[in-house]
């Protein structure tokens, strides 16, 4: 998933009485869930809404490598190292399609990264945790990932074709990555010692909560949703995703016999969903503006690897640009 | 067969440099120039631990005392590692990263095709399979080398600066000692000589073509393959081995 507040520019959503005859056929496509290609019309808003989501989720796939990445060079074992090699290797592969997919509608790479490293685009909030323990790697797939998942696989039948694709794609390497978390915890929370327990009792307390937050506001706060729900580019609310994230999620944790950190939840019989307590807004409000316990390292080390990186990418074009020219030399001398 | 077979020396010296470059590649996970260069170092890193995995088995079955790829990897000091000092020389920028890969790449690669033809059926099979990744890895790095060497004043100078401190690390790849000489005489490992003969031609076609100069000093660095190492090593390992050290009764 990844993007969260995705901003629509609109203040409320048109009846079709107050939209043009092109927007009105748009609409009717997307009711009709046919998909909208990069070369088709689509209302302004539509697009740079698209641009901002597509983009923060391209972002957040990037920056996403670093708290990962930080566990690489002491994996404990060289299964758990390949393992974690190729998951970091998935997600910079979603950066690079989700980018092709933001190309579509006509915005450079080069810009989007500028927005990044700039501040100007966000990335999921998630990934301005620090990576504290080995443990948090595993609970990273399992809850992250986890969370991402639910988002994305209603984003395959998205309105935007690119996006769509790109989804289906991307859903496919999330739930290997899933997976491979839960079974790095299984191994310690099942067959480990007592301090490998602990070790994870303690990720899962740090992660469960900036993971509910992962699904965005409340809806009742949600000034967005209404639409991005209408243009089908979001097709879940945030409270029902969240919902069904701890439904999910806590059967899970009983499996691996951790305690969730919260005292307030409970099977609600009559709701058929668990109960849970109240989300500390003003902690993701704090980490989206940029006081986050990471979010100063996060962006150092990106905007580190873009500065440090640029005699790399000049000398690349440099190259390019000669073998070019000898090229058309000899074509011409031909 | 035991520890004094010098094929259990032997696979550690391919092991070993395996896992102690992926190693510092992987340290590149995230911080590479640009995207695809995250995602070819990643995989490149995947590709190594996947071949020292390989390696170090077959050193433990050789070996005969239970020790697996993860007992080697884990649970030696610097002392017992046998990688050659190439591969422990610390990343400094991207471009002698990629420098650093090219010279190993320029041995490794022939030498498994060499190895491919063993007569030690374990060893041909490892080395056919790791031959069509480092054939991969060759050829990227190749090409890297020569953009980069050939691209502006600026790339070509730091290609030639990551050329020079890297240089008096090849010979050691390239010199035969007891054990290279052994295992060639028994037909389970090629002769470095023709293995020499190769890397000088291509390393030397490359630099041509990627306006860099060779060396002129003959100086040459070596003992890793007999487990005497630079200063890098030890910091490497502690950070490698952090967990399997403090949690020894840990599974994972």
């Amino acid at each position: 998933m990844y993007a969260q507040m995705v901003k629509t520019d609109t203040t409320s959503v048109k009846t079709r009485e107050e939209m043009s005859a092109e927007e009105r056929a748009f609409q009717d496509r997307v009711d009709a869930d046919i998909k909208i290609e990069a070369k088709d019309w689509m209302p302004e808003n539509y697009r740079k809404t698209l641009i901002r989501q597509i983009s923060q989720h391209a972002h957040s796939e990037i920056v996403g490598q670093l708290p990962e990445a930080n566990w690489l060079t002491r994996a404990p074992t060289l299964e758990r190292k390949a393992i974690l090699l190729a998951k970091i290797q998935d997600e910079a592969g979603h950066g690079l399609y989700l980018y092709c997919a933001a190309e579509t509608l006509g915005v450079s790479r080069d810009e989007l990264t500028e927005q990044l490293l700039t501040g100007k685009a966000k990335y999921s909030s998630i990934f301005n945790y620090p990576t504290l323990t080995w443990a948090d790697v595993g609970t990273i797939g399992w809850l992250v990932d986890g969370a991402a998942i639910m988002n994305q696989v209603p984003l395959q039948r998205c309105s935007f074709g690119p996006y769509s694709r790109a989804m289906i794609r991307v859903c496919k390497e999330e739930s290997f990555h899933q997976r491979q978390g839960y079974d790095a915890l299984m191994k310690m929370c099942l067959k480990g010692t007592a301090a490998q327990k602990a070790m994870c009792q303690d990720a899962f307390n740090r992660w469960w909560w900036p993971s509910l937050m992962m699904f965005g506001p409340p809806d009742k706060e949600s000034v967005h949703s209404a639409q991005s729900m209408a243009w089908k580019i979001k097709l879940n609310s945030n409270d029902e995703l969240r919902q069904k994230f701890v439904d999910q999620t806590v059967p899970q944790a009983e499996y691996l016999g951790l305690e969730i950190p919260d005292p307030n939840l409970s099977w609600n019989e009559e709701r058929g969903h668990y109960d849970f307590g109240e989300i500390d807004w003003s902690e993701l409000f704090s980490v989206v503006r940029g006081d986050g316990p990471c979010n100063r390292e996060r962006l150092a080390a990106r905007r580190k690897a873009w500065d440090d990186g640029a005699w790399f990418r000049e000398g690349l074009m440099a190259h390019a640009e000669k073998k070019s020219a000898r090229k058309d030399t000899q074509k011409n001398a031909a | 067969m035991s520890s004094e077979d010098p094929l259990f020396d032997y696979t550690l010296r391919l092991g070993d440099s395996c896992i102690v470059l992926a190693q510092r590649i992987s340290e590149w996970v995230g911080h590479a120039p640009i995207l695809e260069e995250d995602i070819g170092i990643a995989n490149i890193a995947l590709d190594l631990v996947g071949q020292g995995r390989l390696w170090l088995d077959l050193a433990g079955e050789i070996e005969g005392q239970g020790r697996d790829a993860d007992a080697l990897a884990y649970h030696r000091d610097a002392g017992a590692y046998r990688n050659h000092l190439l591969t422990e020389q610390p990343n400094g920028d991207f471009g002698q990263t990629i420098m650093r890969q090219f010279l190993f790449d320029a041995w490794y690669l022939p030498l498994l095709k060499g190895l491919s033809q063993s007569n030690d059926s374990r060893v041909a099979a490892i080395a056919e399979k790791a031959a069509k990744e480092a054939s991969y890895h060759h050829a990227r790095h190749t090409d890297l080398v020569i953009s980069l060497g050939d691209g502006t004043e600026e790339s070509h100078d730091r290609m030639q600066a990551a050329l020079d401190v890297l240089w008096p690390y090849t010979g050691e790849m390239l010199t035969a000692d007891k054990i290279d000489g052994t295992l060639c005489e028994a037909g389970t490992a090629p002769d470095l000589a023709g293995i020499e003969q190769v890397w000088n031609d291509h390393v030397s076609k490359t630099l041509t073509a990627a306006t860099l100069t060779q060396p002129e000093s003959n100086f040459m660095q070596s003992g890793g393959k007999a487990g005497r190492h630079s200063e890098h090593l030890g910091f490497l390992l502690a950070e490698m081995q952090f967990l399997q050290r403090a949690y020894p009764d840990a599974v994972w």
